[in-house]
């Protein structure tokens, strides 16, 4: 019986080799996402792509070539995504990798790159260890660092007279780094503030009557808030029926990203200082151009952020060729060196320090207006302020 | 005042317990009756909780909210009927918790039927008309949907009582619970039985789904975010108990609610540490029964004696091994990626099928081991400059010693009790990975952990985790034919007898559970040079039930099973993953291939083969 095993596994790997096709007229960029696992997040990001691509070939292509993505699932399992990698990389003739939402998977992918020497573009992914700690010379990251997005807040918070913090976030890797780089910088700007309460509800499973109540307890003058998706709706709603947030101040990273604001509705929090990203109140320039592209591309659908950051991986990528040249590896490497990129958020670089783009924030006060949840009051800054310094950057990536 | 937060916190834990304990009775009953491990009852609380959403938008008023819940309730009851005559009654005669493997398939089924039907974004549940602010008291604010919660709870726990203790289809549940054969044999028509408990037990997940709206929402991810706490639930309440899962739900909440104020850190691992102490304490759960021996490994027909490999298995064998080694030469380096992925699952299922299959103990925590030999070895380089050879090594032998004291605890207790200390035990391990962040890195895991220079060649990995799955596989297949392996299957089949021999029961069980520790382990090495990074999802519940469905899928009874099923089902996997709604047409494959062979796969080959005289009848198994 233990022939079954050989055989089903020379039968799959016959079946799938025949099912590879090589048609060489397209430059194939690999793509790997959580489309299922992730939906609400990988959707948007996936029409974004699509608007992009479309738009990239309808003027021709890259090189005189069509732009092609290929999606794959990984079911947001970082082993699997690695396979994917190698098959798209081996076998589809992709000539890059992309994609990603879930920071683990990110770095998994971007480990698996450094040593095979494919180059990856972490277009989502949240985790600053993607450029910094664990940086490595094939890896590049879109997505605004989490550091920076922090600072912004942190630096609105140290403008007023609250000293007593509470701080929630979801109890992993992306949750803790949130909250030090909060600390940190707030600390620095504003040496007397005092953490009073820190509460780490287990991601997607919080007990929201409970982590208000903690919060209530500790009696803070302001509190940060980077619980996200599902956690967030149950924050906000038993701390608005507990009144928690009542003459408080309120911080929350991403909060204000249409992922989390639309499910809220008309119960989306006021008066919050937030990042997220205002489409609806952007009025004119690229930002306003993409908007409506999109909205006429996907009738009776408004952009994400995640549609933005796909809009805009297919933007650097096609810059990327076309700056290059060429889609060989040490081309498309000495490309992304300083690379330019225009996007609907204005020019931004790849740094060639660290492989981080410059893509900034968008930074506002929560409202809601016609039973929508929106941010008022916004604006959009550059990252390169509130990023750590080059010498402490580069002390962080590891010597290669 | 602290008297006031002191009652508020109370309140809202009660608030709380709700929802969990609707959809923990609900399981109860079903696990008591049928026996089933239902991994689909998160998916029925999520079907609840989307069709209570939706009524709710349509049905205007009070009478429209509390109705839809009803309504959500029957609905998802209705659901759950259609799931136990379609699914789960052609394989009822499989071999104890074969049916697991089907309700896995129906959990990938309804997971893209939700998304198809809901869409991708969370539906935020209404508020309930007229409770929508708050009620102080002692000064505190407590929600008034929360006190309404806490009123109805005693309504459900009273007519499910009264339905249990005072009605004659209470009177069959019981009966059933007890000793469904004697039902049987009494003259009860089981099939309608089981359905109508099926339905009762669906109705509570809906309505506990429906029920929790106003304090959350609707989302794809709820039917695995709460299926672990309603295991926990009814396993501190002792399976098959309401009383035990209104008690334990009421528990897990409060406890809850005191550990975020108080220790905000521990929201992962409160209620497995309080699982752990309960089951070590009283084994069955706070108001379980102590299972009647023989239940596990038994039911059905007998397991066969078994025989090593034949001339002509040796030859195949040798054969196939010929084949696996060619593949560097016919095929791409994407296939040799494949093949180690699919070889190291094998060897993971391997090590599960032989405490299962040959020692007849049923582990739910099994990837603890697999993913405490990948973290140890990621750790030793990470930290220690430990060479990989050397790490490599470490790791089975670092995974043995882990199963070895896990295996202490758990093996005092048998049956479901045990896969539940099990399971307790690796959310644990779990949980100290994924929160350790300064040594674990925690979800961010451990990058960069590649094997040496020598060993980078992709091909030269393909051959070097060849040799070490075969030698795991053969050494593992090698313990089953010698002594230890007799004695093993001794303990399983009749513990009393065995320990009448003179065979230490708890001793050979112990050490087999340590050895397939140590085999996981090595897997998990394997995997973590292969990738080259470590994530704490190699170690999670899911990892567990993955190793646990190939094993039955392959067919339990066998001594191959596991492979064939691991093979099967990453085959599967790997190439439905390429379709829109693969997730679906995987469940609806897995969903045939259990009703086709209820004997798992390797089980019903040999049966057919059997009855077609290809096979001599013979009673031995391989």
């Amino acid at each position: 019986m233990k022939s079954m095993k050989t055989w089903t596994a020379a039968a799959v790997a016959l079946l799938s080799m025949s099912t590879a096709t090589f048609a060489a007229d397209t430059i194939k960029i690999g793509e790997i996402n959580h489309y299922k696992r992730m939906a609400a997040f990988a959707e948007p990001y996936k029409k974004g792509i699509e608007l992009a691509l479309k738009e990239v070939n309808d003027a021709g292509g890259v090189l005189g070539k069509p732009l092609e993505f290929i999606f794959r699932d990984d079911d947001g399992k970082p082993g699997d995504a690695v396979k994917i990698a190698e098959e798209l990389m081996t076998r589809e003739g992709a000539v890059m990798l992309t994609g990603t939402i879930l920071s683990n998977v990110g770095l998994a992918i971007s480990s698996y790159a450094g040593e095979k020497g494919y180059i990856y573009l972490a277009s989502e992914p949240l985790a600053d260890d993607l450029v910094w700690k664990s940086g490595n010379p094939y890896t590049f990251r879109l997505r605004t660092s989490t550091y920076v997005q922090a600072a912004m807040l942190a630096e609105e918070a140290a403008k007023t007279d609250a000293v007593r913090y509470a701080t929630i976030a979801p109890n992993y890797a992306y949750g803790t780094a949130a909250v030090e780089a909060f600390k940190e910088n707030l600390k620095r700007l504003k040496p007397e503030v005092e953490f009073v309460t820190e509460q780490w509800p287990a991601l997607f499973k919080i007990d929201a009557g409970a982590e208000v109540q903690a919060i209530e307890r500790a009696k803070p003058d302001a509190i940060y808030n980077v619980t996200f998706g599902t956690d967030l709706q149950k924050f906000v709603r038993e701390g608005t029926t507990r009144g928690v947030f009542e003459g408080r101040k309120v911080y929350g990273l991403l909060t204000g990203e249409p992922e989390y604001m639309d499910p809220l509705g008309e119960e989306s929090p006021e008066g919050w200082v937030v990042t997220g990203y205002p489409w609806y109140a952007i009025t004119d320039g690229p930002g306003k151009t993409f908007v409506d592209a999109y909205m006429a591309a996907f009738p009776g659908e408004t952009p994400k952020i995640g549609s933005l950051v796909g809009y805009m991986t297919v933007e650097s990528i096609a810059a990327l060729i076309k700056k290059a040249g060429s889609t060989e590896t040490p081309a498309l490497l000495e490309a992304f060196k300083d690379l330019k990129v225009a996007t609907p958020m204005g020019e931004i670089t790849y740094r060639a320090l660290d492989h981080q783009s410059t893509m900034g924030a968008y930074i506002g006060v929560t409202a809601v207006e016609n039973g929508k949840g929106v941010m008022r009051d916004w604006s959009y800054k550059d990252p390169a302020p509130y990023m750590p310094s080059d010498e402490a950057i580069a002390a962080m990536r590891p010597a290669k | 005042m602290a008297m006031g937060l002191f009652v508020a916190q109370l309140l809202t834990g009660l608030a709380n317990a709700a929802a969990l304990f609707l959809v923990a009775s609900g399981l109860s009953l079903i696990f008591g009756v049928t026996r089933i491990v239902n991994f689909a009852h998160g998916s029925l609380y999520m079907i609840g909780a989307y069709v209570g959403v939706t009524l709710m938008n349509v049905l205007p008023g009070h009478f429209g909210f509390w109705g839809s819940i009803v309504l959500a309730g029957l609905i998802t009851g209705l659901i759950g009927v259609v799931i136990e005559m379609c699914v789960l009654r052609p394989v009822y005669k499989a071999p104890e918790l074969f049916q697991l493997v089907a309700t896995f398939g129906v959990i990938l089924v309804i997971q893209d039927l939700a998304l198809m039907i809901w869409g991708a974004e969370d539906k935020l549940g209404p508020r309930a008309p007229g409770l929508k602010s708050v009620v102080r008291i002692l000064g505190e604010p407590v929600p008034q949907y929360d006190l309404a919660l806490i009123a109805i709870t005693p309504f459900i726990l009273f007519a499910l009582w009264w339905l249990i203790t005072k009605t004659r289809v209470g009177i069959l549940v019981r009966a059933a619970t007890q000793d469904r054969e004697m039902v049987g044999a009494l003259g009860v028509n089981q099939a309608w039985l089981f359905t109508g408990v099926f339905f009762l037990g669906s109705a509570l997940a809906g309505l506990g789904g429906a029920i929790q709206l106003p304090k959350g929402g609707a989302d794809l991810l709820m039917d695995l975010n709460i299926i672990s706490a309603v295991f926990v639930v009814v396993v501190i309440g002792g399976m098959g108990s309401i009383t035990g899962a209104f008690l334990a739900s009421v528990l897990i909440s409060v406890l809850n609610v005191f550990g975020v104020t108080y220790l905000p850190q521990s929201t992962l691992v409160l209620m497995y540490v309080v699982m752990a102490v309960v089951l070590l304490v009283r084994p069955y759960g706070l108001f379980g029964r102590e299972e009647k021996a023989g239940e596990h490994g038994q039911v059905g027909e007998p397991d066969r004696p078994i025989r090593p490999f034949g001339k002509m298995g040796m030859a195949l064998t040798s054969l196939l091994l010929l084949g696996l080694a060619l593949v560097p030469f016919l095929g791409s380096s994407f296939a040799q990626v494949l093949i180690v992925d699919i070889l190291i699952f094998c060897l993971f299922a391997a090590s599960l099928q032989f405490i299962l299959s040959t020692g007849g103990l049923v582990s739910f925590g099994h990837a603890l081991f697999y993913g405490g030999g990948a973290y140890a070895a990621a750790l030793l380089m990470s930290y220690a400059d430990t060479p990989m050879e050397v790490a490599f090594i470490l790791a089975p032998i670092s995974a043995g010693l882990l199963a070895l004291v896990v295996g202490w605890f758990c093996i005092r207790l048998s049956g479901v009790y045990f896969a539940m200390l099990t399971l307790a035990f690796s959310q644990l391990g779990w949980s100290l990975v994924f929160q350790w962040n300064e040594v674990t890195g925690g979800d961010d895991g451990l990058v960069n952990i590649w094997p040496s220079a020598w060993l980078s060649d992709t091909t030269t990995y393909y051959y070097f985790a060849l040799v070490f799955v075969t030698a795991g596989i053969l050494f593992l297949r090698h313990v089953i034919h010698a002594p230890f392996g007799y004695a093993l299957r001794a303990a399983r089949d009749s513990a009393r007898q065995a320990e009448a021999t003179g065979i230490d029961v708890r001793k050979v069980q112990w050490m087999s559970f340590a050895l397939a520790g140590a085999i996981a382990g090595l897997a998990g090495a394997l995997f973590v040079f292969s990738k080259g990074s470590i994530f704490p999802n190699e170690l999670q519940i899911s990892k567990s039930f993955d190793a646990l469905i190939v094993v039955f899928l392959g067919g339990v009874k066998t001594l191959s099973g596991g492979i064939v099923g691991a093979t099967f089902l990453e085959g599967a996997k790997d190439w439905l993953i390429r379709l829109e709604y693969w997730r679906l047409v995987l469940g609806l494959v897995i969903i045939f291939v259990v009703i086709i062979a209820p004997d798992g796969i390797v089980g019903t080959l040999r049966r057919l083969g059997e009855r077609l005289g290809l096979r001599r009848q013979e009673e031995f198994m391989r």
